[in-house]
């Protein structure tokens, strides 16, 4: 069969950063659910992550999506030391907000005001971008991360020592890096192969 | 394949065993075996389906390329190498990324509050000359990453019809995306773990 793209059904476009849940529909067909095999099913990692269409149209390459899966799980959910998750998620979605993934910026948007319970400022970042104030130790990983988003890279040993100076050790600062590096990953599979959606019945 | 057994990303680093970088690393022991995994799965695949190592290497000189690191691209150029790609392809990427090197990310958002955002920058769809070498799989390809790299909030359904055109399959596609994310990926690991060696 030839392969077409997807047209997604009705739905209305985000047209502005939220906390919102979004949804995200593909413009490339899933695997259908039925068809997952047990390498698909390893690829997932998750048994959970079968409902998403997001994972479902990655799966397709499923020894790529199982290593990404877990690199992604080590950098977010690592609990030891290092970055708090609340900035690991602050640094996702500082990436998201740069480089446009209004859907990636959704979900560690409100992960990182879940676990900071600073939703204020999470909302700034939201509102007003990446050089909002958000009070020096989160500048410093806001600027740390868009210093890492741009293309050619502009992070620097200055970069390093602001965020030194706000207090994160190598293990944290490399958390940093993690986190931001992964979300260069994501907001490309995210933006390039389907689109956000305002959630059903919101 | 260069670095298939050894870690690229220490590789890149230049991280030696024992170094503090590498006690750094080994705190998320699964941050860097699976990036390297992912490697792997994207250049040495078990399972090789319809991308041959050539357009794998070939996409990555091209994404590493555009990147301006000079040591990663050297890198996946010896891959492309390798891989046996000719002299002739191989000069034909270097003048693809010569012409469309620039500074990303721009591109625009949906129409509203947003568009006051927009920063407009170029679409580089590879040269006519380059695009006999390439071929018009590899071509398409080639002007898609310049999308993913650059620009990736203009991406678009075209964008993908587009690859869809030029022979490469639903599947081909995911794996062409993730290649150019990975790399965006690997690119700034390395860059940023760099900087981290040198203010210390």
């Amino acid at each position: 069969m030839l392969d077409t793209i997807l047209e997604p059904p009705p739905h209305t476009v985000p047209a502005v950063f939220t906390r919102a849940l979004l949804d995200w529909l593909p413009w490339l067909e899933p695997l259908a659910v039925e068809a997952l095999t047990e390498r698909h099913m390893a690829g997932l990692v998750d048994a959970a992550r079968a409902k998403s269409p997001y994972f479902r149209l990655l799966a397709r390459d499923p020894d790529a999506l199982r290593a990404r899966t877990r690199t992604d799980k080590d950098i977010f959910y690592n609990p030891d030391a290092g970055l708090p998750r609340a900035e690991r998620e602050l640094a996702a979605a500082a990436t998201s907000r740069f480089n446009g993934c209004i859907y990636c910026a959704s979900v560690h948007a409100r992960f990182s005001a879940t676990y900071s319970k600073r939703e204020a400022d999470v909302q700034r970042l939201l509102d007003e971008g990446v050089n909002a104030d958000l009070g020096e130790g989160w500048n410093a990983i806001v600027a740390a991360s868009v210093a890492l988003s741009t293309t050619p890279i502009t992070f620097g040993p200055q970069h390093v020592e602001r965020l030194r100076r706000a207090r994160l050790d190598d293990l944290a600062i490399a958390d940093v890096i993690h986190a931001a590096a992964f979300f260069n990953w994501a907001n490309r599979l995210m933006l390039s192969l389907g689109e956000p959606a305002v959630a059903a019945g919101i | 394949m260069p670095g298939m057994d050894s870690d690229v990303i220490d590789t890149l680093v230049g991280i030696k065993p024992g170094s503090a970088l590498d006690a750094i690393r080994n705190r998320r022991p699964d941050a860097r075996n699976q990036a390297q995994a992912s490697y792997r799965a994207l250049f040495a695949p078990e399972i090789p389906g319809e991308v041959t190592a050539t357009e794998r290497f070939a996409v990555a000189a091209f994404v590493t390329g555009l990147h301006g690191d000079a040591e990663t691209a050297a890198f996946y150029t010896a891959g492309l190498a390798t891989s046996g790609a000719s002299a002739e392809l191989r000069r034909a990427i270097d003048t693809a990324i010569a012409a469309a090197k620039g500074h990303g990310p721009y591109g625009s958002y949906p129409a509203g509050p947003l568009t006051r955002e927009d920063t407009i920058g170029p679409t580089h769809p590879v040269g006519a000359e380059t695009r006999r070498v390439l071929g018009s799989r590899l071509a398409a390809a080639f002007d898609h990453m310049h999308l993913l790299v650059f620009h990736p909030r203009d991406a678009t359904p075209a964008a993908l019809q587009a690859l869809l055109d030029a022979s490469w399959s639903t599947t081909d596609i995911v794996t062409l995306s993730q290649i150019a994310a990975f790399l965006s990926f690997q690119i700034r690991v390395v860059a940023g773990l760099r900087a981290l060696a040198g203010a210390a």
